[in-house]
């Protein structure tokens, strides 16, 4: 079934303060973050500085470390926090009835664009 | 439009007093509330039956926690007594549960065979436990906690005394519990989920509650999966699914609640996750309303009493052909446990661009954390303190707008609204006392404080008087802070303390002091009571909190697997292509056919692009996915290697050279005494990595005097060497001491490696820390204090008792599997193609 939103799983099978991956075929992979607070984002899985995996990285609040080089990213907005400058795409994802969704199209489309 | 203009228009007005009858389903507090609303309108417009399978008139639901804790009677609890239905002239049938609706005829009827029509049907039948499919949960003694059948039912057992299970750590599930307790009963609390109440509540808000809970009697078990509940003709116990049996005589299953839909659903209403009502609480048969927990609006179900108010308002206003709507509502929580204040309102997860304001108050026991969005709160959970969860609740629900009382808001309304001062230093300064500053010369904060005033106006001023801060220097940080607060601004402070991180006031030492010397055992403590200024901390603190803990507590602490790098989370080291290599241990830098074999065999099956000799006399491979890596480690392991540490704040490599058994000016047996040294010492985590090397005589060839610890051979024993780095600043050894045998060599070993781990910061290795605290100091600890040394070594290998499983085995064997596998994979082509 097509709808707005893809259901990629149960949210308790990603770790809280944690982030598990779907690769994307033909596309790049995507990080879906877990908060401490369980709010969950969705980004595409590459530092902007050295192209870390940002899943691999520590997250506090509603950031990650990035786990080559420490950079911190936002996991609403994607962008680099502090005196570093970057940004990664962001995909909207939402958690309903314990099931964590993303965004079709913007998946779809960052797997294009990639 | 529509629906709603219908609800009390034609076919409307046929019963025999020539009003429209309106029969109720669900003598419950939606039911009656919705009555009571009614009544408030338009008291003559309906003729009113209300069904309810209790036997009991209306009484509220929510209260039936005090009843079980005997702080309430059931007549206490009742909203509406007979009195009420008589003199509003409404039917009231109970203990006979409506079991059909005919839709068609318009009527329903109930378990007595009873069969009344309808004008209106008001469904209000509330929601049903939901019992966890479990071998065993039919036994007699397992019981849900709903209505006042249920209550009985726990008293008596709580007569009987005994142990009591209660299966969830939600809100129902604790006030049960907690009224158990003052029953008589010992209570033990399985949670599945790892912190209590975690829709409700934070991890900090969550662990203070459990804290609370413990001290009053109560074993409560996270993270604890029911298997089954075991017994013969009776409940005997329960049984997790990591085996632990506990006994019971009684279960109460509080795990959630669901909408009870059955009734509406064998009618063929629109049924989703509730029974589907419009704006106006009308169901898909206009002339069939629902209101209360079995309804979903908008998308929503709700298991609270104040969305009932609303929904019955609205409903109400429809039944007059007033037509308001309900708009769905913002919810907070309560928790019902006397002398434990937690409250929770609006939403502290899931969006964009909030900012949390946290205030923590160990002293007192308070937590507070607001939400704000955009200048307004959206979220707020408050522990030990709720005096101010209304007023936060009241500007959430008004979206006030709060940037002009943002500074002062999480100090409360009366601070807020004017007068007051904070002391952001609050910290230091709310230390009583006799508080211990220095623990090495037994100097507490009133004689710090002493010295200060009587003129000791710098640190070495106060550590010649009164020592503190003169021994290991631990304290400086405290005696930092003390010096400011009593002095003010007249201390032109020579050293700035250094914080852990920004999240907290406190530095590394004063951290791991407080850690032991209150007795902490968890991040969430330690940041509640060091009055961390972040709800979960951040990457410099959370895998430094999680080293001291761990090395405070060897055995007790649970390793918190999200606080460490990615390199130890993985066990292997990441690379700049996201990629890992793996390093298999090879003691003391031996190797033989078969790991060679098992190596070769890895780096061929699964492609490893590069393997490596390492400065640490082993192999890398390079190149392997996350996915690959239980793999590569089974395939290891069978080879018959372990984990190499390659990738972790801990003992790396003990190098080698051939020594006696082999070289012509070998003094010892170098190899094998670093072989042993490295099975005693491998697996140990420390505050950065360590390294060993043993050179059986002083050519040196392990090149033992730039390790953290090094051993060089000589004729008449082992000159031990330490503090050692290559690395960026090369820093050679200082000796520390000569020793005569080879249990010696390794006994120093262990003392230093201990004396370390207890006092470098986190990601501190040996040599700045030796230059740091001076070697003279690891002399008084390691050479002149034989007492000590022992005690040191033999808490070290105390530690090591905990810390030598193979990791790899353990992940190869099935642990952790989410941290190496996709949570699934998304192929967008054959997406477009299906559309």
């Amino acid at each position: 079934m097509i709808g707005d939103w893809i259901d990629i799983g149960p949210l308790s099978a990603i770790p809280s303060r944690g982030a598990r991956t779907v690769p994307v075929a033909g596309g790049e992979e995507i990080a879906i973050f877990r908060t401490g607070d369980d709010a969950v984002y969705a980004l595409v899985n590459r530092c902007p500085h050295k192209q870390g995996p940002l899943s691999q990285g520590i997250v506090h609040g509603h950031a990650v470390a990035c786990p080559l080089h420490n950079w911190r990213i936002n996991l609403a907005s994607g962008e680099a926090i502090g005196d570093d400058k970057g940004c990664v795409p962001t995909i909207p994802a939402k958690v309903d009835a314990g099931r964590v969704l993303i965004s079709r199209l913007h998946a779809v489309t960052s797997a294009l664009a990639a | 439009m529509g629906v709603h203009e219908r609800i009390a228009g034609e076919g409307v007005g046929g019963g025999p007093d020539g009003r429209a009858h309106l029969v109720v389903v669900g003598n419950g507090m939606a039911g009656c509330r919705a009555v009571e609303e009614l009544l408030a309108r338009d008291p003559g417009r309906y003729r009113v039956t209300i069904f309810g399978a209790e036997p009991h008139v209306n009484y509220n639901r929510i209260m039936l926690s005090p009843v079980l804790a005997g702080e309430k009677t059931f007549d206490d609890i009742v909203i509406n007594g007979l009195d009420w239905y008589h003199d509003n002239g409404i039917e009231l049938i109970t203990g006979d549960p409506v079991l059909a609706i005919d839709r068609v005829g318009k009527s329903v009827t109930a378990r007595s065979g009873r069969t009344v029509s309808y004008d209106k049907l008001l469904i209000a039948t509330g929601s049903d436990p939901f019992i966890i499919p479990v071998p065993g949960k039919d036994l007699p003694g397992v019981i849900s906690f709903r209505d006042m059948a249920d209550v009985d039912h726990m008293l008596a057992a709580a007569g009987a005394g005994g142990d009591a299970v209660v299966i969830g750590g939600g809100l129902l599930g604790l006030e049960a519990a907690h009224g158990l307790t003052l029953r008589g009963m010992k209570v033990t609390v399985l949670h599945l989920m790892p912190t209590l109440m975690e829709r409700q509540l934070d991890e900090a808000a969550g662990w203070l509650l459990k804290t609370a809970l413990e001290a009053r009697g109560q074993t409560i078990l996270t993270g604890a999966d029911t298997a089954e509940i075991v017994g013969d003709t009776a409940v005997e116990g329960v049984r997790l699914k990591d085996g632990t049996l506990i006994p019971a005589s009684l279960v109460v299953m509080a795990v959630g609640i669901r909408p009870s839909v059955t009734l509406a659903r064998d009618a063929g209403l629109d049924i989703g996750r509730g029974i589907k009502v419009d704006d106006h609480m009308v169901t898909s048969d206009p002339d069939v309303l629902a209101v209360g927990e079995c309804v979903e609006h908008d998308g929503n179900v709700y298991g609270l009493v104040a969305p009932l108010w609303d929904m019955c308002r609205a409903l109400a206003d429809g039944l007059v052909e007033q037509h308001s709507g309900y708009r769905g509502s913002v919810t907070s929580t309560k928790l019902k446990v006397s002398g434990i204040d937690v409250f929770s309102a609006g939403d502290f997860s899931g969006m964009e661009g909030v900012e949390d304001i946290v205030l923590r108050d160990a002293s007192r026991g308070i937590y507070k954390r607001v939400v704000v969005k955009d200048e307004r709160i959206v979220g707020a959970v408050l522990y030990g303190d709720t005096g101010d969860g209304n007023w936060y609740f009241d500007l959430l629900k008004k979206q006030e707008n709060i940037s002009d009382i943002r500074d002062l808001l999480i100090f409360g309304q009366s601070f807020a609204s004017g007068g007051g001062q904070a002391d952001p230093k609050a910290a230091v300064a709310a230390l009583s006392d006799d508080a211990e500053i220095c623990g090495c010369n037994g100097v507490s904060k009133a004689r710090v404080c002493q010295a200060i005033v009587d003129g000791a106006v710098s640190l070495d001023a106060v550590r010649s008087t009164c020592k503190a801060s003169a021994s290991c220097g631990s304290c400086t940080g405290l005696v930092e802070q003390l010096l400011s607060i009593t002095l003010g601004e007249d201390y032109g402070s020579e050293h700035i303390v250094k914080t852990l991180c920004k999240c907290t006031s406190f530095g590394h030492d004063d951290v791991r002091r407080e850690i032991v010397a209150q007795g902490m055992r968890a991040i969430p403590e330690v940041m509640q009571k060091l009055h961390w200024s972040t709800p979960d901390g951040c990457s410099s603190c959370r895998p430094a909190l999680n080293y001291y803990l761990l090395c405070a507590w060897p055995g007790e602490y649970v390793d918190d697997q999200q606080s460490r790098f990615v390199n130890e989370r993985m066990h292997a080291n990441i690379q700049k292509d996201g990629t890992y290599s793996v390093v298999p241990r090879m003691w003391g830098g031996l190797t033989n056919p078969r790991e060679l074999r098992a190596i070769a065999d890895v780096v061929e099956k699964f492609n490893a692009p590069m393997v490596k000799v390492t400065g640490g006399q082993r192999l890398d491979i390079f190149g392997i996915r996350k996915e690959d890596l239980p793999a590569v480690w089974a395939d290891l392991n069978a080879g018959g290697m372990v984990s190499g540490h390659a990738y972790g704040k801990s003992l790396r490599t003990v190098k080698t050279c051939v020594g006696s058994e082999w070289c012509r000016f070998g003094t010892q047996d170098s190899t094998g005494l670093g072989v042993r040294i490295e099975r005693m010492t491998w697996g140990s985590w420390m505050p950065h990595k360590f390294k060993i090397a043993v050179s059986g005589c002083p050519r040196n060839c392990a090149e033992a005097t730039i390790k953290d610890f090094g051993v060089v051979c000589v004729d008449s024993g082992y000159e031990l060497h330490v503090g050692g780095n290559g690395g960026i600043k090369v820093r050679a050894t200082d000796l520390l001491c000569k020793v005569a045998t080879e249990q010696q060599a390794m006994d120093y070993c262990a003392a230093f490696i201990q004396l370390y781990r207890e006092h470098a910061r986190y990601l501190e290795r040996t040599a700045p820390w030796i230059e740091r605290v001076g070697l003279d100091f690891i002399n008084s600890r390691i050479v002149d204090d034989e007492a000590g040394r022992e005690a040191l070594t033999a808490r070290f290998l105390f530690s090591q008792s905990f810390s030598q499983d193979d990791p790899w085995a353990a992940r190869a064997a099935g642990a952790e599997a989410e941290q190496h596998q996709h949570l699934g994979e998304f192929r967008p082509l054959d997406a477009i193609a299906a559309e």
